[in-house]
């Protein structure tokens, strides 16, 4: 079972590396969304500090969105998605493995990217270092809630827009809570309490999404 | 102990089971809204500040409440759907979806309007009016899923994880708006022991409320009986009662 894991990670983190324009597309799409906010609203570097952490982590979930799709498309248009399922596995731990390759190669280089954006938006160290703490507790929330949906509407050949339309709601509290951390952070405040309810969200999605995903998939394939 | 509930499973028995229920519906949902708007509307005292204009919360509260309400609903018909492998949970499930938001639309709408008077906004970024406006972006999605799908009864399932993703998501979203904005007034009849209303207020707006159950519950059982149809449409006793004529 164990091999099988390792070996679909391994697989999944190969296709990923030779398929570097799918990798890096949404990365600068979340670049451009973020340089629109100072021609759009101002250039003074006192609104860009304020409405900083909102626009990276709201340019986060968009960009998330686009490369969301990706997670099972692949495996479902070839057909390995049905071999996943037969062969013995449990599904959800498939999913959870793909969930987390799919973190590691969407998620850690916008973390990689994050203090260029820090630095566009002129916030302190401290705001960086909060930015940075919710963006490492949180995207993986993301992955994980947007792949229920992605499994949901894998079968659909026009799920793009239906993606976006069913995960903006559910990511209204992550985004609520993160925001709010990098706000203490400016003022000096702590921030451990908004840290902590992302994590507890985080351990709860942990817990429930790979089943979620894994039934959610069994539905699509029908 | 739920034995008595499995027969419904066949979507002729719930059929059934809708025709027999409707007329009580209709008329226990026109006989309470009429008594508890009228009361209400024309008879309960005035409030002390707002004057007139509190009367809206005879439409205003009972429509919020069971458009919550409603979504717990939805997700519980979704995890029948689940647990028992029943179809008809998740027509039941689609069958409310609609009316569920609707009842949001009228909370967002009512609120506004009593918003304007009262805050001089129609529209502020308050913790209960952002927790109802994501409600509805939720029934949106759910109907929308269901909508997308060609298959139905994979639509239903669909619809019915997310309806169960959106229900978890709820209390997370209502508490983190709270805490995030609140210039709402705090809940009026929420607290039974020590209500911050005076009686003659309350008993109108627990008519109406109770009224808009009726409707909604009157509503879901027609929706139900037309999925029911429409879904079930080769089966012979459909057929069977569509040669019958109208009934």
């Amino acid at each position: 079972m164990s091999a099988l894991l390792i070996g679909i990670a391994q697989r999944d983190l190969r296709i990923a590396f030779q398929q570097k324009s799918e990798l890096v597309q949404p990365l600068m799409f979340l670049l451009m969304v973020v340089t629109l906010f100072p021609l759009g609203v101002s250039p003074s570097p006192d609104t860009l500090q304020r409405i900083g952490p909102g626009v990276i982590w709201i340019a986060a979930i968009l960009s998330s969105l686009l490369g969301l799709e990706r997670l099972f498309r692949d495996d479902f248009n070839d057909g390995s998605l049905e071999q996943y399922t037969l062969s013995g596995v449990p599904l959800s731990a498939i999913a959870a493995v793909k969930v987390l390759v799919h973190w590691l190669v969407s998620f850690v280089p916008l973390l990689i990217l994050s203090p260029l954006l820090a630095l566009f938006l002129n916030l302190t160290l401290p705001m960086y270092i909060a930015l940075l703490l919710t963006l490492l507790v949180g995207t993986p929330l993301l992955s994980l809630i947007g792949a229920i949906a992605v499994a949901l509407t894998i079968g659909l050949q026009r799920g793009g827009v239906l993606l976006a339309l069913l995960l903006i709601p559910v990511f209204i509290p992550l985004l609520i809570f993160a925001t709010s951390a990098v706000d203490s952070a400016a003022l000096q405040l702590p921030y451990y309490p908004q840290l902590a309810i992302i994590g507890a969200m985080l351990l709860l999605a942990l817990a429930l999404a790979p089943f979620a995903i894994a039934y959610s998939l069994k539905v699509s394939q029908n | 102990m739920w034995k008595w509930l499995h027969p419904y499973a066949k979507t002729e028995n719930a059929y059934q089971l809708c025709l027999t229920l409707q007329p009580w519906l209709w008329v226990g949902a026109l006989a309470c809204l009429l008594i508890g708007s009228v009361w209400g509307l024309a008879f309960a005292p005035q409030d002390y500040q707002q004057g007139d204009s509190f009367r809206i919360i005879y439409i205003h509260v009972p429509s919020a409440i069971l458009s919550m309400s409603t979504y717990v609903a939805m997700a519980v018909a979704a995890l029948v759907g689940m647990v028992w492998q029943w179809r008809t949970a998740y027509m039941a499930m689609i069958a409310m979806a609609p009316v569920g938001a609707v009842m949001t639309f009228i909370a967002l709408f009512t609120g506004a309007a009593w918003g304007k008077p009262m805050w001089g906004a129609w529209w502020v970024w308050d913790a209960r009016l952002t927790s109802e406006l994501i409600l509805l972006f939720l029934y949106i999605g759910v109907i929308a899923l269901y909508g997308t799908f060609e298959d139905k009864q994979q639509g239903g399932k669909a619809a019915g994880i997310m309806a169960l993703v959106g229900v978890i998501n709820v209390p997370i979203i209502h508490y983190s708006v709270e805490w995030w904005n609140t210039l709402h007034q705090g809940a009026t009849i929420s607290k039974f022991d020590n209500p911050s209303i005076a009686p003659e207020m309350l008993w109108p707006l627990l008519v109406n409320l109770l009224g808009f159950a009726l409707f909604i519950a009157a509503v879901t059982t027609v929706r139900l009986r037309n999925e029911i149809i429409v879904r079930e449409m080769h089966r012979p006793w459909v057929v069977k009662l569509a040669q019958k004529g109208e009934k």
